[in-house]
């Protein structure tokens, strides 16, 4: 029944290579990755730094060229889809304009992108509900809490209605109260969309209520060691953390973070 | 208060500090003229006090130090001297004198604008171009560097000349010198601004499919304002030295630089210190001036708060 775009992986990658040049020698970030990421998907990238999880979402966005395999997105070349603004991206820090209100950072990709005054009204009014910060898009980034901005860097990708979402530690500076709150958001707006999200966390917990999909890695070279489609239902109350399902594909997850790093620790 | 305390006592000692320097400064010219004015100068040879320590003299005459502050032609004018002089020549003159400092003031501060005016013109397009293109990053600013070593005092007057030689004079030879000095703070200010967005945020409009001038119009030029600022205010005081210093070699008859130039052929240091003034006062209101509108814009852009 279902056509065959609709089969075919959002996010493909086929023996994904990446070396860096440095002063000290070649760095492998990534070794041989295999992965595809159907439409819909929540994918966590879990690892140890350096084990390449923000490397590859930097390749997914075309911010960083890998050096052998393939990658698709869309069934394009990342650059392709980069111009083709396929994707939202989410930094570590929210990385507002100070000299600019919420409402007009949320403008900025639609003013570059070239949407009219009036649709760049409509847009920003909505996602600013979205992330339930409606009220807030006079106020100036400095007038916010460090969640409510990263709330508002959330909107800002949201506000060109791109199919993907692509979450680089998000909440990684914040606080636990925060960071819990704002999963439960992220969940819910993932649900009300329908978007495929890709989101790289330090957190164990983060990972596994978050995640369809859950990406373990391992450095030197950056690989993937583990890939866990989760049990959990897509409902998911925060005290899903307590049930043994939980427990279990986190200890899964756990063990494969330490198998990952071998002799090392 | 605690503040506007602190103010006051250092502008004290300042002027403590002028007033007793100009005892010894002044006290060998006052005994002369004392002596042949009839008073008993101790000691009473010409030739015996030339040899002699300034406080010494003013010891042991203690009698003509209250002279020391009411010289015509003093070596150091004191404070209230200048004052006077300065209250004569701005409010009591009429402006179109040619005795009145603002009018002065005015020949040296249009220039200044001018001159600042194009530079900071000058500065902001080498800025973007240096930005932008790695050619021009390397050959235009160890240019822009060396520009700044050569003393503008021996550049001045081949400037001048070489303007008068083409046909340019008036205020446009002060305005290029005054440019000269004033686009060098503006291009290191404006480069290091345009440069100042990080990664990240350059990465982010990467994502957006941003173009160039897209980076350059919404992140690169609004984020570069505070530096943009810091730069003028340095930019303009050094645009007023240089309209001075401009009006040097040229035997300029009017302006702040004219003033102090014939004030040194007459021995006139109540003249020169009273144009030396002005030319502080009008760049402290310059840069002050500045300040204000460097406050309202950031204000306003929502990065002051």
């Amino acid at each position: 029944m279902t056509s065959e775009s609709d089969t075919q992986p959002v996010i493909e990658a086929k023996n994904l290579d990446l070396t860096f040049q440095t002063n000290d020698g070649p760095v492998h970030a990534l070794k041989d990755v295999n992965l595809a990421i159907d439409k819909g998907e929540f994918v966590s990238f879990i690892g140890p730094s350096g084990c390449g999880k923000t490397t590859f979402l930097r390749c997914v966005a075309a911010l960083e060229t890998p050096t052998g395999g393939t990658l698709s997105v869309n069934g394009m070349t990342p650059d392709e889809a980069r111009r083709n603004r396929a994707y939202g991206y989410v930094f570590q820090a929210a990385g507002l304009y100070p000299w600019r209100t919420i409402a007009k950072n949320i403008k900025l990709p639609l003013e570059i992108m070239g949407y009219s005054a009036q649709e760049q009204e409509e847009r920003a009014r909505n996602v600013l509900e979205l992330v339930d910060l409606a009220g807030f898009g006079e106020k100036f980034p400095w007038q916010l809490s460090g969640g409510m901005q990263q709330r508002a860097s959330i909107a800002r990708a949201l506000a060109f209605d791109a199919d993907i979402l692509l979450m680089d530690e998000p909440f990684g500076a914040l606080d636990e109260i925060v960071r819990d709150h704002l999963n439960e958001q992220l969940l819910a707006l993932w649900a009300r969309t329908g978007k495929t999200i890709g989101f790289v966390t330090h957190s164990i917990p983060e990972a596994v209520y978050l995640s369809t999909k859950i990406v373990v890695m391992s450095p030197r070279p950056g690989r993937i060691t583990d890939v866990i489609d989760s049990p959990l239902p897509k409902e998911r109350p925060l005290d899903i953390r307590d049930t043994p399902e939980f427990i279990e594909v986190a200890h899964r997850v756990r063990e494969g973070l330490r198998a990952g790093h071998g002799d090392d620790v | 208060m605690k503040q506007l305390v602190a103010v006051l006592t250092v502008l004290l000692a300042i002027v403590v500090i002028w007033y007793a320097a100009c005892i010894p400064m002044n006290i060998k010219g006052v005994l002369t003229e004392q002596e042949r004015a009839g008073a008993e100068v101790v000691p009473p040879s010409a030739k015996d006090r030339r040899d002699m320590g300034e406080i010494g003299l003013a010891l042991r005459n203690s009698f003509a130090i209250p002279a020391t502050w009411a010289q015509d032609r003093p070596r150091l004018p004191a404070p209230h001297q200048v004052a006077i002089e300065l209250w004569e020549t701005t409010v009591q003159k009429k402006i179109t004198s040619k005795r009145s400092l603002v009018y002065h003031g005015w020949v040296t501060l249009s220039a200044t604008i001018l001159g600042f005016a194009i530079g900071t013109g000058l500065g902001i397009l080498l800025a973007v171009g240096i930005v932008h293109s790695r050619v021009m990053d390397l050959s235009v600013m160890p240019w822009a560097i060396v520009s700044q070593t050569i003393p503008i005092i021996a550049l001045a007057p081949m400037i001048i000349v070489v303007l008068y030689s083409i046909g340019i004079q008036g205020i446009i030879p002060k305005a290029v010198i005054s440019a000269y000095l004033s686009f060098f703070p503006v291009v290191v200010g404006m480069v290091k601004g345009l440069r100042s967005p990080d990664a990240m945020q350059l990465d982010l409009l990467r994502t957006y499919n941003a173009s160039n001038s897209q980076v350059f119009w919404k992140l690169r030029l609004p984020a570069s304002m505070p530096y943009l600022f810091a730069s003028l205010k340095i930019g303009i005081a050094a645009s007023l030295v240089g309209a001075i210093v401009g009006e040097l070699p040229t035997g300029a008859v009017a302006g702040l630089g004219a003033r102090l130039l014939a004030g040194s052929y007459y021995g006139q240091t109540v003249q020169i210190w009273s144009a030396l003034f002005a030319a502080a006062i009008l760049a402290a209101c310059l840069v002050g001036l500045l300040g204000l509108v460097e406050r309202a814009v950031l204000k306003r852009m929502g990065m002051a708060q």
